[in-house]
This record gives structure tokens, C-alpha cells and sequence, in this order.
């Protein structure tokens, strides 16, 4: 019999991905299903975990202002995202509670909504063939659609892309999904080093190597870290963000809105805050947590009677532009890079669409504006 | 099933309060907490989970389990035993999750 250290020293598979949060495990399980025999490394807990803090959004109004093709990816995910979730329930039995209803981003003055139809109206315009639809709402309308607004709300945009999912299910059953699709999965497995050449990466997890011709690299902010080594480049910094959450009700909320949102589960998550703390998630900002719920109160009232009965900090991954990178060595074939704030609207993407081009080999060419090149002053100047 | 220990509150000082739990009278020391009126009132259950919908009795009675969870005086949701009685509390089940009250005079924001 062979012992496990000799069969880990001679590890060979078709993929190795870097990350089991939920852009690793999203492209893992792709690459599985896509055929390829798939290695997902996960560090461990003392990683910044950005997955198990996500609120919880499938997001596409707002997102890709100016960047059409930042839109569309996010379009095409929110479109993926019915399948992914079927996918993932048929495989596994775990239901990640998808729901797309659309939803609504609200504002409190006229001049807010002014500005924010100019803004979705720019975004429809850039959308093109593929189309951009959204309506702006007045509070009788909103009526109908969610109870006891506040009286400062003027009205709200609503696209009827949006939605929402629970992260830990969605993590969890892409997880279990990848395993059961016969992909490898270790935990605690930080990267010490990676000797990269052509179709041929050998990564070293300290007692053991493991071998691949494709290397993906999705370990969120750590692929600051990792990308230089097989000449990528992820010039990212940490956002912090802040969750409150609310003891459970009977439902009350039938549509995600950006600030406030219902689990199945009927605990109200309340959040969007952004600071900069560094890789701080422990301080408390209790400043920024009154902001939380202030914003949510003002829009529902009613939510100042609920309990909290938890709040939470999770660093997002964020790019100088705060759009998504994907990327491709020029000098290491075969390795690739994905970075995004968005794990959960982009899941649908990142398994049914990113995933493919990886195991073909090559990005599409629509992915080019994506890649961190972008940040190079010398070559946009 | 539960009864009080008599040499927890010396006699002169045992004074009683009156409450309620789910309709009916029960008599309790003074400082007491709600989850003990439970207790005494020999009622079956005080809440049902959010989720599976089983029945629950208080069982910590130090703040940590939320097995206690009842509708005190109209607030749904307490912990029964962190909220000491008073004379004519009303003490009713918390059956799930609570309802939020959307169409309610909700408080301000401060």
C-alpha cells in the first residue's frame, strides 16, 4: 500500500486551485465538471475568510458604470445563477436559498433619484444589445412591494436581475458539489512556494508538492502575494465592511434592497458600510455600526424594535477601480488569476463561464479589459 | 415537576407577586425571574423553534441558551430568565420566529 505522504509527494492533477473561498471553490467545481482533476488548496482559518463574512447579494444595478464589460459579466451571472443554484442542489441536497426578485436600491431625496435614474439610465445605454432593464419607483409603488417604509424614502431603482443567497450554503454546497464530482479538496494547505514554468507549476505546501499545468490563483487578498511569483500582478487592498444582524421574524422583506435583506433562515442582515482598517477585523467601530442601523431604520422603522443578536467584520478584496481582475500569464502559460468583491453574484459566472475558458486554456478575448494591466500607468498612458 | 427551595428566602421577607403565564395565576417570590414563573407554572413548553417548531422549556436560566424566549408584557422575544418579575407581568409563549411589525407605530430613530 502506498503511504499518504508518498502519494501526496507525487500529486499530479489537470488544475490547482489556490483558495477555497467562494471564488476557488466556484472555479474548482467548474473545472471539475469541465472534466479536469481538480486540486483546491484552502489555508485555513487564519486566512481573512472574506466568504464567511459576505452579506449576501446577487448584485447587478449600479455595477459597471463606464465598464461594459464589468456589466455584462455581472448580467451574465445573475443569468447564470438559476442553474448554478439547481446544479448545486441536485448534486448535493443543499439548497442555497436563491431568490431573484429583483431589487431595490432606495433614495431619499428628489435629487437622489434624479441622479440615480441619470446613473441607471447611462448603465441601460451602455448595456446595448444585451439589454439593461430597471424602473424607478415612487413610494405608492413601493408600497405594494415592501411593508412600512419610512417617511424619508422618496423612492427606490429596481432591476429585475438582483437577488439574493445565503454564502455559508452556497460555500458549503459548492464545496460538496466539487467533492462529490471527484475533485480533491485540502484544508490547510497554505502556499510556501510555487516554481512555475510553462504548463508545468509545482506548488509547495511545505511537507508535500503537488503538480499541475494549470495553476488559478483565487485566494483573495493573498494573491497580492502569490501572483508576482508566476508574473501576474493583484494590487489589491482590504475594505472593511460590517454586518449587523437581527433576531429572526416571520417573513416580512419579499426583496433584497442594498442595505437591508431577510434570510430564509428570518434573521434581517443589516450592512454596506465601507471603511479602511487595514486587515483589521476586530476593533470595534461603534460609530460605524450606529451608521448601519440608522440607514436601516430610516428606510424601515419597524426594524427598531428587533433585536441584534449578532454583528460581524469582513475585509472585501478590492482593486484600485473596484472592478473585478481576471487575468493570464503572458510568462507562465497556464496560470491564471481571479479577484472580485462580489463572490456571490459573480459565482454563476466564475463556475459556468470563467471555469471553461480556464480548462480551454485561455481567457476570451472579452475578458482583456478585466486583467490587471489595466494599472500599468506606463501602458495607459 | 419544579417547586420553590423553602430555605431560599427566609420567611419575613417572602413577599409574592402575582403573574401570568399563557392566562394563568402564578404566585412567585418577589425577584424572581420569569423563566422560574415558568417553571412553577407547570407549562409544557414556553417557545417553539424557528425552525423544527419544537417545544422548549427554560433550561439554562443564566442568559445563554435562549431557551426561554417568551412574550413578556407584549415584547416578543425575551429571555425569561434575565427579566425579574413584577406584579401582573404577562408572560406568553413565543411560538417561532416573531413577527416584525411593519404596521406598527415602531419607535423612532434616535
Amino acid at each position: 500500500m502506498i503511504s499518504a505522504t508518498q502519494t501526496l509527494q507525487g500529486e499530479t492533477r489537470d488544475a490547482i486551485v489556490v483558495g477555497g473561498g467562494l471564488v476557488g471553490a466556484a472555479i474548482a467545481y467548474g473545472l471539475q465538471r469541465q472534466g479536469l482533476s481538480t486540486l483546491m488548496l484552502d489555508e485555513g482559518d487564519i486566512a481573512h475568510r472574506a466568504s464567511r463574512g459576505n452579506f449576501g447579494l446577487i448584485w447587478v444595478q449600479s455595477k459597471g458604470l463606464g465598464a461594459p464589460h464589468y456589466q455584462h459579466w455581472t448580467h451574465g451571472s445573475a443569468q447564470a445563477w438559476p442553474g448554478l443554484a439547481e446544479d448545486l442542489s441536485e448534486a448535493t441536497g443543499i439548497g442555497v436559498g436563491l431568490h431573484q426578485p429583483g431589487g431595490l436600491h432606495f433614495c431619499f431625496s428628489d435629487a437622489e433619484m434624479a441622479q440615480r435614474d441619470a446613473l441607471m439610465g447611462q448603465l441601460r445605454r451602455e448595456a446595448g444589445n444585451a439589454g439593461y432593464e430597471y424602473r424607478m419607483l415612487s413610494v405608492a409603488e413601493l408600497r405594494d412591494m415592501v411593508p412600512g417604509l419610512g417617511p424619508k424614502v422618496v423612492g427606490a431603482s429596481w432591476t429585475p436581475y438582483d437577488g439574493h443567497a445565503s454564502p455559508l450554503h452556497l460555500l458549503r454546497a459548492l464545496h460538496a458539489a466539487f467533492q462529490r464530482a471527484g475533485g480533491h479538496y485540502r484544508p490547510n494547505a497554505r502556499v510556501e512556494a510555487v516554481t512555475a514554468a510553462p504548463h508545468d507549476f509545482s506548488v509547495s505546501l511545505g511537507t508535500a508538492i503537488v503538480r499541475a499545468p494549470r495553476l488559478v490563483l483565487a485566494s483573495g487578498l493573498g494573491n497580492a502575494d502569490l501572483a508576482p511569483l508566476v508574473g501576474l500582478a493583484a494590487p489589491l487592498r482590504p475594505e472593511r465592511g460590517q454586518i449587523l444582524v437581527t433576531e429572526r421574524t416571520r417573513e416580512v422583506l419579499a426583496l433584497p434592497t442594498h442595505v437591508v435583506r431577510q434570510t430564509d433562515e428570518g434573521s434581517l442582515l443589516l450592512g454596506d458600510s465601507k471603511e479602511d482598517m487595514g486587515f483589521d477585523t476586530l476593533s470595534q467601530t461603534p460609530a460605524i455600526m450606529r451608521a448601519i442601523a440608522q440607514r436601516a431604520v430610516q428606510t424601515f422603522p419597524w426594524i427598531a424594535e428587533l433585536n441584534i443578536v449578532r454583528a460581524w467584520a469582513a475585509l472585501r478584496v478590492m482593486s484600485p477601480d473596484g472592478k473585478p481582475i481576471y487575468d493570464e500569464s503572458e510568462r507562465c502559460p497556464g496560470a491564471f488569476l481571479a479577484n472580485c468583491h462580489s463572490g456571490v453574484t459573480l459565482a454563476g459566472a466564475h463556475a459556468h463561464l470563467l471555469a471553461p475558458m480556464i480548462a480551454a486554456g485561455a481567457l476570451a478575448p472579452e475578458m482583456s479589459p478585466f486583467s490587471a494591466r489595466r494599472f500599468d500607468v506606463q501602458k495607459a498612458a | 415537576m419544579f417547586r420553590r427551595r423553602p430555605e431560599a428566602r427566609p420567611a419575613p421577607r417572602d413577599r409574592l407577586v402575582d403573574v401570568y403565564v399563557a392566562g394563568a395565576v402564578v404566585r412567585v417570590p418577589e425577584g424572581a425571574s420569569a423563566a422560574a414563573a415558568v417553571l412553577l407554572s407547570g407549562a409544557p413548553a414556553i417557545r417553539t423553534t424557528p425552525v423544527s417548531g419544537a417545544p422548549r422549556l427554560p433550561y439554562c436560566m443564566i442568559g445563554i441558551c435562549f431557551d426561554c424566549l417568551a412574550e413578556i408584557d407584549g415584547v416578543a422575544n425575551r429571555q425569561a430568565c434575565l427579566v425579574p418579575v413584577a406584579p401582573g407581568m404577562r408572560i406568553e409563549p413565543q411560538q417561532g420566529p416573531r413577527a416584525a411589525r411593519p404596521h406598527h407605530n415602531a419607535p423612532e430613530a434616535a
